[in-house]
């Protein structure tokens, strides 16, 4: 049974004809840890996936594939790399339902364009960072 | 999450991680998570709630530069 109502799929497809360049989906699973949930989150991915031929799926098991789960600074499960043209350093562990998915939907749009909607202002200074920073965002899906 | 995701994409410095709270209880356990959305940048500045961009980017400064709140 799909996760993805119809309605659903049609709006998401809607949005996706804003997509230009490739994105791809990495997803992390390991059915010994979280079986049901990297089954569900692989199962969402490749759903949202199908509603544009710009997106591809890889999915990979952290344990098997570690090299590329230690690039990825993957070590949780379910996980998922958004990734456009680059990797730019977005990631959702667990599914993202609800609230989430809205910004699954608008991150794989944003990084398939390379486009970040911030202000001129913004963007002038996070060049200037002097170091690092890794943001972590808590949220339920309702 | 949509704030902390679109400075990724302007920043190489910038990483965005959002995280399903109920299925990471240990995580969220050390973290402190009591209400959502709760933000943590480099483990170091920390705030719940949704912010303006300016106060975000203030934030993310606060974070790079090690003036955490704690």
């Amino acid at each position: 049974m799909p996760i993805l109502q119809a309605k659903d799929q049609e709006a998401v497809r809607k949005e996706f004809e804003r997509l230009t360049g490739p994105v791809k989906f990495v997803v992390f699973s390991q059915e010994l840890v979280a079986g049901d949930l990297c089954r569900q989150n692989e199962q969402l991915m490749k759903e949202v996936a199908e509603l544009s031929d710009k997106i591809t799926v890889e999915v990979l098991n952290p344990t098997i594939d570690r090299e590329r789960a230690e690039s990825y600074g993957v070590s949780d499960v379910p996980a998922t790399v958004i990734e456009g043209a680059q990797d730019y350093g977005i990631r959702f562990l667990g599914i993202p339902a609800g609230y989430e998915f809205s910004n699954l939907i608008d991150s794989t749009i944003a990084v398939s364009r390379g486009e970040a909607s911030l202000t001129e202002q913004t963007k002038a200074l996070l060049a200037t960072l002097p170091a690092n920073v890794e943001i972590k965002v808590f949220s339920t899906p309702t | 999450m949509r704030l902390a995701q679109h400075m990724a994409i302007a920043s190489d410095k910038v990483k965005a991680i959002a995280i399903e709270a109920t299925e990471f209880p240990e995580l969220s356990r050390a973290y402190q998570v009591m209400a959502v959305p709760k933000i943590v940048m480099n483990d170091r500045v920390q705030f719940e709630g949704a912010l303006p961009e300016s106060q975000f980017l203030d934030a993310v400064v606060r974070a790079a530069s090690g003036n955490g709140d704690r």
